[in-house]
């Protein structure tokens, strides 16, 4: 049941960015190319989605509990840090590079093409090596604070 | 490489974006990032946790074939750079939305929907540097 409903919100989200042609990395670059070949359509896709969704959480946040969920999950970090905006840079410049996030790309699979595979699994490369990498400093600083700590 | 301006359907996609995020969170009580999902299927915490995150990317990758079967044709895809510049990229993102905690998805639609500061922060921050890579290799290195 509970599968079955997340397949289709996947294949609605699938269906959003085809359709809106997020899907298209030529089109993502020339979103960015204000200096070039501009189409501003993905300021478009942006605005669907945020009025849409800054409604709707509005609505379905007064429930005291999701339909399939014992409680909601919402991130509740308030610091802007080195990491946040680090991390962010970094991303921001192999969407540049690439024209592909990866909110795009996993529906972009369903095409079939080589490309999209290649970049999909760079893009699992990525994460994997940057969480290795991450729960190694964790597990480092949690052993420098008991060593530290009396 | 020139793309036609499509405010209508990319507005019409948007809201299904949309959509799938607002019922995503009245049915599992999660923020739709790409990045979770994505982490959490190759990472899984639990099979619970595996599985809905499969179910989703299976349903997403059904999208372009099910949009074949309504249009006639896949959704055009034109990807201007080579096979070294997919893979540098995508590391670059992986690393990035990890390090991050978010993506176009997680941050710029959910985070900003529910008025984040770090996602308003997050999203200000890849999209100005985004645009700037863009500059630099289309405009300064000329690729």
């Amino acid at each position: 049941m509970t599968l079955a409903a997340l397949f289709l919100i996947g294949l609605v989200f699938g269906a959003g960015i085809s359709i809106s042609g997020m899907i298209n990395p030529a089109k993502v670059i020339n979103f960015f190319d204000v200096a070039g070949s501009w189409d501003p359509s993905l300021a478009f896709v942006m605005g669907g989605a945020l009025a849409v969704t800054f409604i709707g959480y509005r609505i379905v946040l007064k429930r005291r509990r999701p339909l399939l969920a014992d409680a909601f999950q919402i991130p509740g970090r308030k610091i802007i840090d080195r990491r946040l905006i680090g991390g962010s840079a970094l991303f921001g410049v192999g969407w540049g590079i690439a024209g592909f996030c990866p909110g795009a790309a996993l529906p972009a699979l369903g095409t079939g093409q080589m490309q999209v595979v290649v970049f999909v699994l760079a893009l699992a490369a990525g994460i994997l090596t940057a969480k290795t990498f991450q729960d190694r400093v964790g597990r480092a600083a949690q052993q420098t604070d008991k060593g530290v700590s009396p | 490489m020139e793309t036609a301006f499509t405010p209508w359907q990319s507005l019409a996609g948007g809201a299904l974006i949309g959509l799938a995020a607002v019922l995503l969170m009245v049915v599992v009580g999660r923020i739709l990032g790409a990045t979770g999902i994505l982490a959490g299927f190759l990472k899984p915490a639990d099979r619970t946790d595996f599985w809905w995150r499969a179910a989703f990317i299976a349903g997403a990758a059904c999208a372009p074939p099910a949009y074949l079967a309504a249009d006639g044709q896949m959704p055009n895809l034109q990807i201007p750079v080579g096979m070294p510049l997919l893979l540098i990229g995508g590391f670059l993102v992986g690393v990035g939305v990890t390090v991050g905690s978010g993506c176009t998805s997680g941050h710029g639609v959910c985070g900003i929907a529910r008025l984040s500061p770090r996602s308003i922060a997050a999203t200000l921050t890849f999209m100005a540097s985004a645009a700037l890579t863009v500059f630099v290799l289309r405009h300064l290195t000329g690729s």
